[in-house]
């Protein structure tokens, strides 16, 4: 196994070499073309396309009784464009949806592609051994001859998609407004099909018809969680495509008796799995952790506030207040306040004594800020949304932790500076 | 109240449309004079949006023809902007406030072109108009709806047309956005362009046009707003359907029957 990596690395085999190199491109193109179906949420026609092209390869075969690729190509290139014209049709012309259009296509090119795949296998031709491996991929069975012709149509699609990337851009996000400036929108459509069905028959070696969706879609859909920016996007998921297709023939080699197919797509989920999870802002961990922050923010401010209400009604600012004190107003478990309090402290809105917690005057500007706004709003709500008086102060607990020093500023300005909220409490000015 | 102009902008002539074979539109036929504010007024379902698009070619047409400036629309493609109803579109789509903006200039860069150095003074000369220049790198996912629409506006105008078709673009938008889009209607009006705009608000109509179309299935009114904004015509255009007229229809589209011949 070690020396299998080793002697795989070691890049002494030029077949391996070009392998890796014609896997890596086959990749970054299929995930580029694929970007903008997945854009234009036409997502699954991919995978429609990825089993529809069986047949055509298989019937390619018997008419010519070779493995040469021309002809596979355009046998697949056929029945990868009778399945989207077909799919089109039903979805225009019946009462079946799209999705299921798609499925039934689907199922039965893919069926009809095996019975006949398992009649060649059958008919004791010679010429088709590793007919089968376009099932689930073997990115080592290649030989130099296909990695040529693979690398070549992956580069023009690329080149395509390059050229044209306004214009797909625009059908993908506004395809009426296209239309209404007089593009060629169906002519662009067609192109994109075709680039798709080209996309996935330079892809049937390394990935298979079965799992070649997920190399038009899956990259994007990662790549979509690191970036906002279509440029950006496409190079991405470029990079995504090409790792996965080069691990492919890396598990090629390393373990010969292994489809490649599963393990680029393992590698892919694997990609994506961690974009969905990980990736900044977007994924799921950091929205998770933005939750938490608000929630101690809240509760932080909340104890905050408990400081000035408690001295605003006892007349003892700046004494110290025990923690029991503070209970009685905002009722919170001991083990919640004191981790409060200790992040209070940590900030330094908090000092602690032997009587107990004061606020420093730092976290009484801010408390007073906190209650100005709560009454502020509540003065709002009452004046403008006509609510009563006994109705606002819920509605003010949330709001008090949301508002921004502009909007703080248009509040004071529209109430014009009140001197009281709706309760006849004194709204605390700095 | 059909009133017909010499020297039309825009003729329509005998124009229906039909969604998936049932009929929407029957027998509109008017002329529509230039440099107009001009307003498509009805209520949900009357086809207002349907007449548009169907003049801008993005339907197929069930009979008649429409001439643009006397011309067939292939020939007058670049005399127009469209401004499409701001749902219509993904808001989510990864890209920014300029690009969406450049897309404007697609139509007379041509394929394969890439942006000169005076279409992307177009695109911010077309962005201030509307207030946006300081959103330009700003990705659209993060504009509020207003400002959705501000985008769309700005797109429209970096056509640099001399008609616009625009679809609701008063829908769901703050007052700031509302008198924004107002006063640039007004400075389109005085630059003799003309804007013709699919509109729900009864209140704001004769305040924002010069000229209204009525529309309720068929064509109820076309002039000028004194004469053929009338309680009246309102009535006639907002009381209702003609109940025969949509069953009619229904039975089109449940048939499959051809509505012509």
């Amino acid at each position: 196994m070690w020396e299998n990596i080793q002697y795989f690395f070691s890049f002494q085999d030029t077949n391996i070499l070009y392998v890796s190199l014609g896997t890596i491109i086959l990749g970054s193109s299929a995930a580029v073309v694929g970007s903008f179906t997945f854009l234009r949420k036409r997502a699954l026609i991919g995978d429609a396309i990825a089993h529809a092209i069986l047949p055509g390869i298989c019937i390619a075969f018997l008419l010519s009784g070779t493995k040469n690729y021309v002809f596979l190509i355009l046998g697949a290139f056929i029945s990868g464009w009778i399945s989207i014209i077909l799919v089109d049709y039903i979805s225009k012309n019946s009462k079946i949806k799209e999705d299921t259009a798609i499925g039934l296509i689907l199922s039965v090119f893919f069926g009809f592609g095996i019975l006949l795949l398992t009649y060649i296998q059958q008919s004791g031709n010679a010429a088709q051994t590793g007919l089968d491996s376009f099932l689930f991929g073997k990115a080592a069975s290649m030989v130099l001859q296909d990695v040529i012709v693979f690398s070549v149509i992956s580069i023009l699609l690329i080149i395509t998609v390059t050229l044209f990337y306004k214009e797909l851009q625009l059908i993908s996000f506004d395809e009426a407004f296209a239309q209404s400036m007089g593009l060629p929108v169906k002519g662009l459509v067609f192109m994109l099909s075709s680039l798709t069905v080209l996309a996935v028959v330079t892809g049937i070696q390394a990935v298979g018809v079965v799992l070649m969706a997920a190399l038009l879609i899956t990259p994007t859909a990662a790549a979509k969680y690191w970036s906002g920016y279509l440029p950006r996007i496409l190079l991405l998921a470029a990079v995504i495509g090409g790792f996965s297709g080069f691990s492919g023939a890396f598990i090629s080699y390393i373990a010969p008796n292994m489809p490649t197919g599963p393990w680029v797509v393992m590698v892919l989920s694997a990609i994506a799995f961690i974009s969905i999870l990980f990736a900044p802002r977007k994924g799921i961990v950091a929205k998770w952790l933005k939750q938490i922050h608000h929630r101690h923010r809240i509760q932080d401010e909340n104890i905050i506030k408990t400081f000035f209400q408690i001295a605003e009604e006892e007349e003892s600012f700046g004494e110290p207040k025990t923690i029991a004190l503070i209970r009685e107003k905002r009722y919170y478990s001991y083990k919640l306040i004191r981790r409060i309090l200790k992040r209070l402290k940590r900030h330094g809105y908090l000092v602690e004594n032997k009587a107990g917690y004061y606020l420093t005057p730092f976290g009484q500007r801010k408390a007073a800020r906190l209650v100005k706004l709560h009454r502020l709003w509540e003065l709002y709500l009452t004046e403008y949304l006509r609510i009563a008086p006994d109705h606002v102060h819920e509605d003010a607990d949330t709001i008090e932790h949301l508002i921004t020093p502009e909007l703080e500023k248009r509040l004071e300005e529209k109430l014009g500076y009140p001197a009281v909220d709706p309760h006849n409490s004194k709204i605390p000015y700095e | 109240m059909i009133q017909q102009v010499e020297n039309p902008i825009i003729e329509i002539h005998d124009l229906s449309v039909s969604y998936e074979k049932k009929p929407v539109l029957w027998d509109v036929d008017l002329t529509l004079p230039a440099g107009k504010l001009i307003g498509i007024i009805g209520p949900n379902g009357a086809g207002k949006s349907t007449l548009l698009k169907a003049v801008m070619g993005l339907l197929p047409l069930s009979s008649g023809y429409i001439n643009i400036l006397d011309k067939p629309l292939k020939e007058v493609r670049d005399k127009i902007s469209y401004v499409p109803q701001r749902e219509s579109v993904d808001w989510d789509f990864p890209t920014s406030v300029y690009d969406v903006v450049m897309m404007g200039r697609y139509g007379q860069l041509g394929l394969l072109k890439r942006p000169k150095k005076s279409d992307k003074e177009i695109v911010m000369d077309s962005l201030s108009k509307v207030g946006m220049e300081g959103f330009k790198d700003r990705q659209i996912s993060q504009l509020s709806g207003g400002q959705q629409q501000r985008v769309f506006l700005a797109r429209a105008l970096a056509q640099q047309a001399d008609i616009y078709f625009m679809d609701e673009p008063f829908a769901g938008v703050d007052a700031a956005t509302e008198k924004a889009i107002v006063e640039l209607l007004r400075q389109m009006s005085k630059e003799k362009k003309t804007v013709i705009v699919v509109h729900h608000d009864l209140q704001s109509v004769a305040r924002y046009f010069d000229w209204i179309i009525l529309l309720n299935m068929r064509l109820v009114a076309s002039g000028p707003i004194e004469e053929a904004f009338t309680p009246e015509l309102l009535q006639e255009t907002y009381g209702g359907k003609l109940t025969l007229l949509t069953e009619i229809s229904d039975l089109i589209q449940k048939n499959r029957f051809p509505n012509r011949e």
